[in-house]
């Protein structure tokens, strides 16, 4: 009776979206009030449809209701309640159903904290909303029918791809598909600017939180991701360059891109079509990602079971919203014309370097993870593009970034005072910057890039300090500093911590990067070796039985001299449905750095192939992305800054000129 | 201004490539193999059955096109694709030999029994050396030799559906 719900469901979803696809821009072409107002209503009733819908699939998870297809394709009795949860989005079809709830949920938003934007507006915000939800839902219902049943239902289902039965993973794609889908309202904002052709500093304002909510989403979901593929795969890698990844870091570049060309437009009304064309490659590289997992044209390790019938849905959906907007953007672009005007040394200046060097890295990613399928297309064989070149990329492009960055914030609004000769050679230097790089790069591994990535991060957390010392006027007169510090707003704030967070992973990429310690060896019983100081002795191994697994489990103790610091638990296991071997590293976090161990298959004689790891640091990363994630939620809270919460121009540059 | 044109010819641009790699029905993670236009790699196996000759490069130069199929009882695609070979041998008329990879010998023939034997010649490859000099990514997998010993075709995963008729065999024809 479930299926039949969320299929009825559904249904309803795609007809309420049909209806607040169309008739409210019928409505704000030609003024009509009650065409408008239908799109608060169309989007609240696909909201509630759609939870229904997914209410639904999740009940019949819960119940291992094998006759739904779904869940006898990916569930199974014995799974733990947690992954019977998560397994609801952890196949192509759930995913889509979370898409989808997920999109119906922002539009919701966007009409519950928007009512106090122009009803016009709004309705063409809503409008462009729905018929996203519109097409994701007639490709749920025409290729990808979670609802669909089996007939007779078996007895058992298969199970989940036991290297999703993580807690970090539970948790990764819903994450992940907020920040993607997050993405979409600064997608439906441009496109309604578009629409009406005009760009106001109004309408940055409206934008960027949004954007910073859906980033702040993409950060975490990210980190997540990352964070899995460290404990779980055993290997001791963060990040792997692997198409979809890219998939992911390519919207978050856009996104962060985004954030701060936003605050461009809303200072000083420049950066317009930029803006808006940015907001709508944002969003397209989300659904870029999407097509990227399920078209099968990229192998991954993240790929979804493939179907050409699905792909070229994909592909024409795509086509139609990516393609339409580029193309609406290039009728409409050159009604944006800016109005304001700042200085080659000035803050925004500052923010348009950030935004050339994101988008260039972005581009750099895009070219990267196609790069195979041009060359296959032209015939000249296969190739793979490697970590090599992303990290060239990333090093060549994010530096100069970061030193930018360091003194960005320091720059005044509209025009800045560096000393004038240094305004003359600013270009040059970020021109020689970027040419000795790559020639350091290029020339030298090791020792020097260790120090120069450590001298980075060093240079912006000290910039970072410095800002706040600066505002603070500690050095000036440190007797009133304190009562300054209150006054910072969580706005500068979340800047601060956000850019510090940057930081910290920097160093935390450099340390680990460089000084890890790493050992594989094959080890008895008894036997012990040295890694980074701590003493690992191997005290053997015992079998394990899990709910739907058995494992073996190794036994290491680890002290440092005499000192015991702990015992790490590794384990090889076997999954039953569906069959499949997956490593459980044991992560025992110190403050320095990460002791890290995994078992390997036998070697005879009672001897086990293991891997042992001192990774310094490696913490670093993930704090740092949390830091990112509580820089971008202070912003958000600033009173200022509130969801949908636009406050007159007047008031804000009062603000900011005390 | 023909700058605001420039994102939508990129991305006219990219759903093209998209558009002809989902129809070019290639699999991305077939690898092609280095062998093809290249001599087979030499080996010397010994026979699964018990007394017989070992299986060895010199098999493969016969002036015929010949295929060598890399199996294993453990492999589901293989029970798959098993009926396609029993084809070749049968209706085709193309040698076949059989290389029993990382498999018991007792199970391969075992195998071979439950299911009929299209082998003209089997070896057994039981720690898998053969198989990386051949570049094998997986079980099963078919090299076509042509007469001479050269690799021409190399069938990756197993033969099932329309690939038979649609690719093997439009390789084999060739070589007649």
């Amino acid at each position: 009776m479930a299926g039949e719900i969320g299929h009825f469901s559904l249904i309803w979803v795609l007809v309420a979206a049909a209806i607040g696809a169309v008739l409210p821009q019928i409505g704000a072409v030609k003024g009509d009030t009650r065409l408008m107002q239908l799109a608060d209503r169309t989007a609240y009733v696909q909201f509630l449809m759609a939870l229904a819908a997914f209410a639904a699939l999740t009940y019949a998870f819960l119940v291992s209701d094998f006759s739904v297809s779904n869940v006898a394709a990916n569930s199974h009795t014995l799974k733990p309640l947690l992954y019977k949860i998560s397994g609801v989005w952890g196949n192509h079809e759930g995913s889509l159903l979370l898409w989808v709830l997920i999109l119906t949920l922002f539009a919701t938003l966007v009409s519950w904290r928007g009512a106090k934007l122009p009803l016009r507006f709004r309705a063409r915000v809503l409008s462009v909303q729905s018929l996203l939800v519109f097409g994701f839902v007639s490709f749920i219902l025409l290729t990808s029918n979670p609802f669909l049943r089996f007939d007779p239902a078996p007895f058992e289902g298969n199970g989940l791809n036991p290297l999703l039965q993580d807690p970090g993973l539970a948790f990764h794609p819903p994450m992940l598909y907020l920040g993607y889908v997050g993405l979409s309202v600064s997608f439906s904002f441009a496109i309604a600017a578009l629409l009406e052709g005009e760009v106001t500093p109004l309408w940055a304002r409206w934008v960027r939180p949004w954007t910073l909510l859906a980033w702040v989403f993409l950060t975490g979901g990210i980190a997540l991701g990352s964070w899995w593929a460290y404990y779980e795969l055993g290997w001791g890698g963060w990040w792997f360059w692997d198409p979809v990844e890219n998939a992911s870091f390519m919207p978050w570049l856009a996104a962060t891109a985004l954030l701060h060309s936003a605050i461009v437009v809303e200072k000083r009304d420049a950066l317009k079509s930029w803006t808006v064309l940015l907001a709508i490659i944002a969003f397209s590289f989300s659904l870029l990602g999407t097509f990227l997992v399920r078209s099968g044209i990229l192998t991954s390790v993240h790929a979804f079971a493939v179907d050409p019938e699905r792909g070229v849905f994909i592909l024409a959906f795509l086509a139609i919203v990516i393609g339409g907007s580029m193309a609406l953007y290039a009728w409409r672009a050159p009604k944006m014309v800016p109005s304001g005007l700042f200085g080659i040394v000035s803050r925004e200046s500052a923010l348009v370097v950030n935004n050339i060097f994101l988008s260039t890295f972005a581009a750099v990613v895009l070219i990267g993870t196609l790069y195979p399928l041009f060359v296959e297309a032209s015939g000249a064989g296969q190739i793979t593009v490697g970590p090599p070149f992303f990290e060239y990329a990333a090093a060549v492009l994010m530096s100069p970034l970061v030193v930018a960055l360091g003194i960005g914030p320091l720059l005044a609004w509209k025009r800045g005072k560096l000393p004038k000769a240094m305004q003359i050679v600013l270009p040059a230097l970020v021109v020689a910057l970027i040419a000795g790089l790559a020639l350091v790069w290029s020339q030298s591994g090791g020792v020097v890039m260790t120090a120069f990535g450590l001298g980075l991060a060093v240079w912006l957390l000290t910039a970072v300090f410095a800002e706040i010392a600066s505002r603070i006027k500690l050095w000036q007169s440190p007797g009133n500093a304190f009562g300054r510090l209150r006054k910072i707003t969580r706005a500068q704030w979340g800047m601060s911590i956000a850019h510090a967070g940057l930081a910290v992973i920097i160093l935390g990429v450099t340390v680990s990067e460089a000084f890890t310690d790493e050992q594989l060896l094959v080890m008895a019983p008894g036997d012990s070796t040295m890694v980074a100081g701590h003493t690992f002795t191997f005290d053997g191994v015992a079998p394990v039985a899990g709910p739907n697994y058995s494992a073996v489990r190794g036994f290491f103790t680890v002290a440092e001299g005499d000192d015991f610091v702990t015992t790490l638990l590794p384990e090889d296991r076997v999954y039953s449905n569906p069959v499949m071997n997956t490593t459980e590293a044991a992560i025992y976090p110190l403050f320095t750095g990460d002791l890290y161990a995994v078992i390997g298959e036998a070697a005879g004689g009672n001897r086990w192939s293991v891997r042992l790891y001192f990774k310094p640091m490696i913490s670093a990363l993930w704090a740092g992305a949390l830091m990112m994630m509580i820089g971008g939620l202070l912003s958000l809270s600033d009173r200022r800054l509130r969801l949908g919460l636009p406050t007159g121009r007047k008031k804000i540059a009062v603000k900011e000129s005390v | 201004m023909i700058n605001r044109f420039i994102p939508l010819i990129i991305v006219l641009g990219l759903f093209a490539l998209f558009l002809a790699r989902m129809n070019s029905g290639e699999n991305p993670k077939e690898l092609d193999s280095v062998l093809i236009g290249r001599a087979a790699p030499q080996f010397e196996l010994a026979s699964l059955q018990g007394g017989n000759p070992p299986l060895t490069t010199a098999d493969l130069k016969i002036g015929k096109p010949v295929l060598v199929n890399f199996f294993a009882s453990w492999c589901v695609p293989c029970r798959a694709e098993h009926e396609s070979l029993m084809v070749l041998a049968g209706q085709y008329r193309v040698p076949i030999y059989g290389i029993a990879y990382k498999d018991s010998p007792d199970r391969s023939r075992a195998f071979l029994t439950e299911l009929g034997n299209p082998f003209s010649k089997t070896g057994i490859d039981q720690n898998g050396r053969v198989a990386i000099d051949w570049g094998v990514t997986g079980v099963p997998e078919t090299f076509l030799v042509d007469g001479d010993g050269i690799v021409r075709y190399r069938h990756w995963g197993p033969i099932v559906g329309d690939g038979l008729r649609k690719r093997l065999v439009p390789e084999l024809e060739k070589l007649r």
